[in-house]
């Protein structure tokens, strides 16, 4: 099937707008008559959440942490893009719009991400008037700094904890719609069905985290903003509880599974230190602005840093790419890491690793002013490692961080499942194959506070309010299922834990599917990820009941999904014969060792259709057209 | 290195609870607290034992879920260091361990050192917000904000809601919570027009969750993983006295 994405015609800078005044509406006497679930309470999900309650919708909203305010998005630290053109450095919204489809290896939609870029202006506006402490200057303005694939300052930021600060945001203007009971919250609580009637999303089936109580929501309309799945590599700087569950249990309903393959590797993260590793920590991107990336020029030195004189480092990002030098994008810095690890110029335990060294910043600008800009993430390094960045380099290396794949969603953010909406990481829709820095919060909030509440109206006013209740039959089958799978989890009784199979599954992914793919790996992969799935279903252990707090119940389900999930993500790297952004194959590459796009036959996005368990998914294409820009080869040099 | 271990079990809100004792073995100093738990909790399971509940996400320090009281602390003994963010090089070899939850009036226990803290969250419905609607906002830069005033807006608002300050108070009081929230909003022009109104309703609903009140002592700043000032509780109670004039506690 070829899969339309329903963007407007039109000029590009006019189709939002247009759009806009197309679609319908509905009226605030009705308003309080739908329902709507929201799954997820990040920057995308609480964002949705408090709008549409402040439009006058009912709204539940779901999320499997003890409090909406702890979602992942607060763990973002570097900052948040938008087009203001404060520093009067050249910006616009037709740069912001061509960095990031650049950024994303041109495979995003433009209309998609040009709304994006029109939007963020207001986002920054919404946010401070809710109080977010941006970073000023001491005339009083909002201050601005630079990140990765761009030359202009457009990033805005709260000291290294941006992300919390607008999560904290979006969480207040929720808990004020929670106190206006338009809201009503359940946290604890994690969506493990999505439920159809008549082929459009009316509900889902959860599971009480404390209680163990399986029950069902029925609404009007279902968003999920449940976040993205390169947990799937077991280390990853996503948070324990972040896991494709949700997304992957409504692509099971039917919704089109899109670009899976296109994963983040994040270049600044720091190494792994031992088998007990549960979770790798990112170092922010903005320390790219003041510290320089080298290795030595001698394979295998051991001498300490310090002791390695100017003319025997290679600072290898300034070298291959002079004009963005230390802030070329995540995937190409990631990939330069790995290169020169792989020829045995990496550093610190197994080799590992490569220097962030702001040796010269310090010289330049001194300690205070270093501190002033970096300090809490300083602290935050020298407490995982016991070392001092101040006197010695940071060690980073790429850790998975970001997935740009996800739902299939048109330009409305509906999946092709009526009824079902898709925001924020969970959606494929606006990084293409790559993204940018900073753009991920953007994105976010763009689609909570100001996409969703336009295009789930237009859904809405043409359906019945009310017309399911929980009482549907739809719903007993659905709870019925989901008790199943719990019952069938725990009758397991197997010898090994869920966190085993986890980091099976991770070794899996990270080796074969990760920064570097090849057919023979990603083969190896499709055979090996059903093997380890069939032994989790005879082999797993998992203690308790399910009428109770199970934190390994939970764990064992999420992980059932990704044995499930991986093999899809390594079917879709196996079938994209390019190199584009976060996917590398390396039979498609430069002389140079630079990604090779085919724009004649991969310029579109692969959308899968669940066919069952143990089945081929079937592929679907969406072709993407680009009116106003040229496809051109992505340099950074 | 070796350590043993006591840790507090309980199956549910009305079990009495008590303190187990597990051994943990070949600990590495580079693991965080979390991951040796993790360690214990692998081992138990193949023993067939239950693996001890405990809250945890992010493991970098910013989510606030994290909550073990580690031989008297919150948070276990390095300053300004969630658990998920110590690690076993703080702990040496042979040393005894006692982990239990937060405790607190307000936070009741779900399972073993897993705590209930929905209060704190109704502490910010109460009004720990700006009543402002998604549209309709003027230009970020069209008011400004004194650089000092959004440092300090910020030194508050870096609170995680993590609850250790009420789990080191003796009077188990969410002063410095409430007080980081109308510290935060007040300082800055978009949230200075309901002050009055926002440190009366969130002081009330302090009172009605069950948490105590203020009396100096100043563990709460001592246990914050992210030090917020005591100061934020004078300043609190700055804005109580000048809101009590403007009569907000009367129209309730």
């Amino acid at each position: 099937m070829i899969l339309d994405g329903k963007c407007p015609t039109g000029p590009l800078a006019d189709k939002w707008d247009n759009h806009r005044q197309a679609l319908k509406l509905v009226n605030p006497a009705n308003k309080r008559k739908f329902k709507i679930i929201v799954v997820g309470t990040g920057l995308a999900g609480a964002s949705a959440a408090a709008t549409l309650g402040e439009l006058g919708y009912r709204v539940e909203a779901f999320c499997y942490q003890d409090s909406p305010r702890r979602a992942h998005s607060i763990a973002a630290q570097g900052g948040i893009n938008a087009a203001k053109n404060y520093p009067n450095d050249g910006d616009s919204i037709y740069r912001l719009f061509y960095d990031t489809i650049k950024g994303g290896d041109f495979r995003a939609r433009e209309a998609n991400v040009y709304r994006l870029a029109q939007i963020s202006n207001a986002i920054i506006d919404q946010c401070v008037a809710q109080g977010v402490p941006f970073a000023r200057d001491y005339a009083g303005y909002l201050e601005n700094r630079s990140f990765g694939g761009a030359q202009v300052s457009r990033t805005f930021f709260a000291r290294g904890q941006t992300g919390q600060q607008l999560l904290l945001g979006a969480y207040q203007s929720l808990s004020r719609q929670i106190a206006a009971e338009s809201v009503k919250i359940f946290p604890r609580t994690e969506m493990l069905d999505l439920v159809l009637v008549d082929g459009q999303a009316k509900g889902i089936t959860v599971r009480d985290l404390t209680t163990g109580e399986i029950r069902c929501h029925a609404a009007d309309a279902v968003i999920l903003a449940t976040g993205g799945y390169v947990n799937v590599f077991n280390l990853s700087t996503n948070a324990m509880g972040c896991s494709v569950t949700a997304a992957w249990r409504a692509h099971k309903k039917g919704a089109f599974f899109a670009n899976p393959c296109y994963t983040q590797i994040h270049p600044t993260c720091i190494p792994v230190s031992g088998d007990h590793q549960s979770k790798l920590t990112l170092m922010s991107e903005s320390l790219r602005n003041d510290g320089r990336i080298w290795v030595p020029k001698k394979a295998g030195d051991s001498r300490l840093p310090q002791n390695i004189p100017e003319n025997e480092r290679d600072y290898y990002l300034e070298r291959k790419y002079p004009s963005f030098g230390n802030l070329a994008p995540r995937d190409i810095a990631s990939r330069a890491a790995k290169e020169v690890c792989d020829a045995g110029y990496g550093i610190g335990p197994g080799g590992r690793g490569v220097y962030l060294d702001f040796g010269d910043s310090i010289v330049r600008l001194g300690e205070d002013a270093i501190r002033a800009r970096y300090g809490n993430l300083f602290e935050m390094y020298e407490r995982i490692t016991d070392e001092n960045a101040y006197q010695q380099p940071m060690r980073i290396y790429p850790a998975p961080h970001y997935s740009m794949g996800g739902l299939w969603v048109d330009y409305n953010l509906q999946s092709n499942i009526e009824g079902l909406f898709v925001l924020g990481e969970a959606n494929f829709s606006d990084h293409g194959a790559n993204r940018l820095g900073a753009s991920a919060l953007m994105q976010g909030l763009a689609d909570g506070y100001f996409v969703i509440p336009y295009t789930i109206a237009d859904y809405l006013a043409r359906t019945t309010p009310g017309m399911v209740s929980d009482s549907h039959e739809a719903f007993r089958q659905s709870r019925e299922q989901v008790a199943q799978q719990t019952d069938r989890l725990l009758s397991i009784n197997g010898r090994k834990t869920a966190s085993e199979f986890h980091r099976e599954l991770g070794h899996i992914m990270w080796e074969q599917v990760g920064m570097a793919r090849s057919a023979s790996s990603l083969s190896e992969a499709l055979k090996r990820i059903p093997e380890l799935r069939e032994e989790f279903w005879l082999n797993v252990r998992i203690p308790g009941s399910a009428q109770q707090l199970n934190q390994e119940l939970e764990k064992a389900g999420r992980i059932a999904d990704f044995l499930e999930f991986g093999e899809l993500l390594a079917r879709d790297a196996l079938n994209r014969e390019e190199s584009c952004g976060g996917h590398f194959r390396i039979e498609h590459q430069t002389p140079d060792g630079e990604a090779l796009r085919n724009d004649a036959d991969f310029a579109h996005v692969a959308a899968w259709q669940y066919k069952g368990a143990d089945q081929t998914p079937e592929l679907h294409k969406e072709p993407l057209s680009f009116e106003n820009i040229e496809l051109a080869v992505r340099s950074y040099k | 290195m070796d350590l043993t271990l006591h840790v507090w079990r309980q199956k549910g809100p009305k079990d009495k609870g008590k303190l187990a004792t597990y051994k943990a073995t070949d600990i590495s100093p580079d693991m965080s607290f979390l991951e040796m738990m993790d360690v214990v909790n692998e081992g138990l399971i193949k023993q067939g034992i239950e693996p001890v509940a405990f809250d945890h996400d992010c493991r970098e320090g910013i989510c606030g879920t994290c909550s073990q009281v580690i031989n008297g602390d919150p948070h276990g003994p390095q300053a300004k260091t969630t658990v998920c963010q110590l690690h076993m090089r703080q702990f040496k070899d042979g040393d005894e361990i006692y982990i239990e939850p937060w405790r607190s009036r307000a936070f009741p226990v779900i399972r073993d050192l897993v705590v209930d803290r929905s209060a704190m969250d109704r502490l910010i419905q109460a009004g720990g917000y700006v009543s402002v609607s998604t549209g309709g906002v003027p230009d970020a830069n069209a008011i400004l904000i004194p650089k000092d005033d959004a440092e300090t807006a910020m030194d508050a608002a870096e609170c995680i809601g993590c609850g250790a300050c009420v789990a080191a108070c003796p009077n188990g009081s969410a002063m410095l919570f409430v007080a980081s929230k109308v510290g935060q909003l007040a300082k800055l022009p978009q949230g200075r027009a309901e002050a009055a109104r926002r440190v009366c309703t969130m002081t009330d609903a302090m009172i009605e969750e069950g948490f105590g009140n203020c009396s100096n002592h100043y563990d709460c700043e001592a246990a914050c993983p992210k030090g917020i000032s005591v100061k934020f509780i004078a300043q609190l109670n700055r804005e109580y006295i000048m809101a009590l004039p403007k009569g907000y506690k009367e129209k309730e």
